[in-house]
């Protein structure tokens, strides 16, 4: 022991402690200098590639979408910023029952259980990890402010402001426009949505998805430098690439036209649809159907209440009837029977067919409306009266060929229109081939049958159509023979109104129509409409513009009968066709002439009113 | 050297002349020591200045003007305390044993809680860490009871003993809990039994029964389900070893540490320092200020800072050589090694190669328990070096 303390403690053994611990401090200080040295002057640089890195965070900036216009630039639909809720998964609690009790208190907050908040954030991780789950995309001010008042009980939640699509018309041109959303997994793989990224918001249906790449805009890129937390330092704004707008996309609607129809339609409060086009170049003035809906609606987070209201009701008011209803038309199809008796020589303008109230076919037999008899007749006044015997006729004259499925196949019926807007259905065109192919296949009880060509030149039977189909029908007898393709876009704009691009699709192909033929049939069209004794001479009789007309009056198996007109006007030379059909709307001349007449009401209106403005007619129509 | 003069000069003892610092009783300090402990609290207010002008919103000086004043008041408790006979301390042994175990037990009782632990009163101006004190006044007293009972009991009934006395305070900080302190204390216990003289086989013992420690708690207590480290405390303590695996976790700030350091290369960042500014490593202005010397100063500053530790360790060891007793010898050696095992886990968890502890960093970190207490401690090192010089003068020249 060298402890004692009235003297300095022993030299040696005191010594050999000292030099032991001098020893042990050499090593641990250069252990010390040879790690900082390490770090600092051999691997400095990748700490500092590192510690720049860890700085900054990249914002992907959304561009507000283009708006939608109306063919006069009246704007249809812009953009509101909204206050979305998002959640960053990185940045909840660790621990498990702690986030699970934030993620608990933010889904009572935004009307969410947490097992919705959870399958929420799971799907989104699923197409895009890391990146910020929108919970909610249109918060209210109070639920920012107690957010924002109570940041340390929710750590990871955020209000981010995005662009928000806002209706500026309520249900105006609903199925029209479509809707906007957060792009899906499986369209992330389609080739038109080639460089987008999970997360960006792409037109869902209608012209928004048509038109996305126009609508959509670049997003802009900001670098700003944060703080561990993610926050943005003062001052730490470092690289930005501004945000491109997206192009607006002037639509060749009309919306006095649009609202017309609209409004016609919903007066009768049945479900049914209409369109407008020009039938010259395809221009869609006026499309809709009913029931309708606010697209406002669609914008996510939708209640429960909604969903059912829009996606489960028998009325089904998401689906677009006048593009993809599939009805039977009853008479309004006699234009096409009459085109392919004629062309075919069938029948001449001059043939008699005599009408004795009834075609019998064995034991068939096939009756007038109403049991009426008009005795001998020319084509001119069995359009006028809506003959049905005199087409029947017709109908078994071309039953042996394929004369009358070639001419309703050429101007349209049961094809693709070549539209742009999604569409699903092409409807029903029923032939021999069709029938025969079914019998064969056990599907049904009977081949094809001379009866089966009677009722489709009436219209009836298993032809399944609808207004936009029989408007480019129409549109081909109005224009001489062209089968327009019928367009909604028009044109695309930058936001200073500069046109950019514009869309004339061509025409898709021609029917050779004599011109005699032509003239005959829309003479009947005509009398029908404007004058005594025409089946919607009632409607259109006092019409100030000569029109061209034609009621459809269809059985449906199971509904009441389905109404429908087609109108071309002005008479002889044609600017525009109207279609429209009403479920169960009964006689043609009942509800859907109507219709139609308060759509050309607003139509000539406007175009009196526009004529009047520039001094001078178009000329165009007025023959 | 002052005695050296003295010497060469032989003067008259009536005619001495007496200095200023002769009459203040600095004459004798150690100078390189003073120097090393007053540079780094020095640098220590520096870098707070420069690090933390926007950590509290409206007093951009907050950290600078209170670390400044708990330097001064430090600087002034280290001149008195060199002024005073050490040795006084180990007559006062047990009053200040008494005191010690009693200010850390009273935490318990009239302690603030600042992150789920009790260790300091609210005092007016700031909160006063007992603990930290309680380094010097364990270190003093032990010192004391290991002189007093150097002849009594066997060997090994000695070092149960200083143990157990070492120990006790030890125990009762590291349930407030405060790992970091009380293993502080813990190695300071070993370091006065170093320097007592307890023979190395019971140091090897004593390892032994460390090492059997460490894998009792943090390997089979949690495995049988009675852990006594709270979960915080074992993964700080272990996630150094396995950085990669907790990116969020305790390993993740000793990451963003390392990388702050290493991001400093030769010359430092200055005020281009981001890591440090922007809150990636916690706890700036205390446990990770090496990370800020590091960030901002490059290897240059973090050496320099090195250098001042080794320069202060070294002068401290060569105290405990120049004693002139041995109570002084234990004491300098205990105040040594706790020195140099706080610097080490300090920097070592900074650099990454040493686990999260929460030890300050003496005279750098910002508090004043801590500042206060390690330049007191500096005072007692003083202290004992004047008191040697006068012994030797008294030889030589009186």
């Amino acid at each position: 022991m060298y402890l004692r303390n009235d003297q300095r403690p022993q030299g040696s053994r005191l010594a050999l402690r000292v030099a032991v611990l001098g020893g042990l401090a050499v090593a641990l200080f250069g252990v010390l200098f040879f790690r900082l040295w390490n770090l600092q002057i051999l691997s400095g640089e990748k700490y500092l590639a590192e510690a720049k890195n860890n700085r900054t965070r990249s914002f992907k900036v959304i561009p507000p979408r283009g708006e939608i216009l109306g063919r006069e630039g009246k704007v249809l639909v812009d953009n509101r910023s909204a206050l979305a809720l998002q959640v960053n998964t990185a940045k909840l609690p660790e621990d498990p029952a702690e986030a699970r009790a934030e993620l608990g208190r933010i889904g009572a907050l935004v009307h969410m259980s947490l097992r919705q908040v959870q399958r929420k954030i799971r799907e989104e991780e699923e197409i895009a990890a890391g990146a910020p789950v929108t919970l909610r995309q249109d918060v209210g001010f109070d639920l920012v402010a107690y957010i924002e008042e109570n940041q340390p009980r929710f750590p990871g939640v955020a209000v981010q402001r995005v662009f928000v699509r806002h209706y500026l018309h309520g249900t105006l041109a609903a199925h029209v426009l479509g809707s906007v959303g957060e792009i899906s997994e499986e369209e992330l793989e389609e080739a038109r949505n080639k460089g987008l990224e999970p997360g960006e918001m792409v037109g869902k249906g209608g012209v928004e998805a048509t038109y996305n790449e126009y609508l959509r805009g670049r997003p802009g890129l900001t670098k700003i430098q944060v703080n561990a937390l993610g926050e943005p330092t003062p001052g730490g704004r470092l690289v930005e690439v501004p945000p491109t707008p997206g192009e607006n996309l002037k639509l060749t609607i009309d919306p006095g036209v649009q609202e017309a129809g609209e409004r016609a339609l919903a007066e009768k409060g049945l479900p049914g649809g209409f369109i407008t086009m020009n039938v010259e170049n395809g221009q869609i003035l006026g499309l809709g159907s009913f029931p309708t809906f606010e697209p406002a609606e669609l914008i996510p987070p939708m209640t429960q209440a909604q969903v059912n209201a829009l996606y489960r009701s028998e009325s089904a008011p998401l689906l677009d009837r006048a593009t993809e209803g599939e009805y039977p038309t009853g008479s309004a199809f006699k234009i096409i029977t009459a085109l392919a008796a004629l062309e075919n020589g069938v029948i001449t303008p001059s043939t008699t067919i005599d009408d004795p109230g009834q075609l019998c076919l064995g034991r068939e037999c096939f009756e007038n409306a109403e049991g009426a008899s008009y005795g001998p007749l020319t084509l001119v006044p069995a359009l006028q009266v809506s003959d049905d015997v005199f087409f029947y006729t017709l109908g078994l004259d071309m039953w042996k060929t394929n004369d009358l499925q070639e001419w309703a196949h050429e101007l349209g019926i049961g094809r693709p229109s070549g539209i742009d807007v999604p569409v699903n259905t092409n409807g029903l065109l029923p032939s021999r081939q069709w029938r025969d192919q079914l019998f064969k296949e056990g599907e049904t009880e009977r081949p094809w049958s001379a009866g089966d060509n009677i009722q489709l030149a009436t219209g009836q039977g298993d032809l399944q159509t609808n207004p936009l189909q029989m408007a480019v029908a129409y549109a081909a007898l109005g224009n001489g023979g062209k089968i327009v393709t019928p367009h909604l876009g028009m044109e695309i704009e930058d936001a200073a109104g500069r046109v950019l691009k514009e869309f004339d699709p061509p025409i898709r192909r021609t029917v050779h129509i004599d011109p005699a033929y032509r003239s005959a049939i829309l003479e009947g069209l005509h009398e029908a409409a404007q004058t005594p004794g025409g089946t919607s001479d009632p409607v259109f009789g006092n019409f100030p513009i000569p029109v061209a007309g034609k009621t459809g009056t269809a059985e449906r198996p199971g509904h009441a009968d389905q109404s429908w007109y087609c109108i071309l006007a002005p008479y002889p030379n044609p600017r525009i066709v109207t279609c429209v059909t009403i479920e169960e709307g009964g006689f043609g001349a009942q509800a859907a002439a109507p219709a139609a007449h308060t759509i050309l009401e607003a139509y000539f209106h406007n175009q009196l009113e526009k004529e009047a403005a520039n001094g001078n007619g178009e000329g165009e129509g007025h023959g | 050297m002052y005695a050296t003069r003295a010497r060469n000069a032989r003067p008259e003892p009536f005619t001495v002349h007496v200095g200023i610092a002769e009459r203040l009783g600095f004459a004798h300090m150690d100078w390189p020591l003073t120097s090393a402990a007053v540079g780094l609290v020095a640098f220590s207010v520096f870098t707070l200045g420069q690090a933390t002008t926007h950590d509290v919103p409206g007093s951009p000086h907050y950290y600078l003007d209170r670390q400044a004043i708990y330097a001064v008041l430090g600087i002034v408790g280290m001149l008195l305390l060199t002024r005073i006979d050490y040795s006084r301390f180990r007559e006062l042994r047990v009053g200040l044993y008494t005191f010690l175990c009693a200010s850390v037990a009273l935490v318990f009782v009239f302690g603030f809680a600042a992150r789920g632990s009790r260790r300091a009163f609210e005092l007016p101006f700031f909160s006063f860490q007992p603990s930290e004190l309680g380094k010097l006044l364990l270190v003093l007293a032990l010192a004391g009871f290991v002189i007093d009972g150097a002849r009594r009991g066997s060997a090994v009934q000695r070092t149960v003993r200083y143990l157990c006395l070492g120990l006790a305070p030890a125990a009762l900080v590291f349930l407030q809990p405060d790992l970091g302190t009380s293993l502080v204390l813990g190695v300071a216990t070993l370091g006065v039994m170093y320097f007592g003289g307890v023979p190395w086989t019971h140091f090897a013992v004593i390892g032994a029964g460390i090492a059997g420690l460490i894998a009792l708690v943090l390997v089979v207590a949690p495995a049988v389900g009675h852990p006594v480290l709270k979960g915080y405390q074992a993964e700080r303590l272990t996630s150094f070893l396995n950085p990669h695996e907790h990116e969020r976790g305790a390993a993740y700030q000793q990451n963003q540490s390392v990388v702050a350091i290493g991001s400093g290369q030769g010359t430092g960042r200055g005020n281009k320092a981001t890591q440090t500014r922007l809150d990636f490593v916690p706890e700036r202005s205390t446990d990770f200020i090496f990370a800020v010397i590091g960030e901002r100063y490059g290897f240059v500053g973090a050496a320099f800072v090195l250098s001042l530790y080794a320069l202060l360790f070294w002068r401290a060891l060569r105290i405990t050589t120049l004693s002139k007793n041995s109570y002084g010898t234990l004491v300098a050696g205990g105040i040594a090694v706790s020195l140099l095992f706080q610097t080490f886990v300090n920097v070592g968890m900074n650099l990454g190669i040493m686990p999260i502890t929460g030890i300050p960093l003496p005279l750098i970190s910002y508090g004043g328990s801590s500042v206060l207490a390690t330049l007191l401690a500096v005072g007692v090192l003083q202290s004992i070096n004047v008191q040697a010089h006068r012994g030797q003068r008294g030889r030589f020249a009186w």
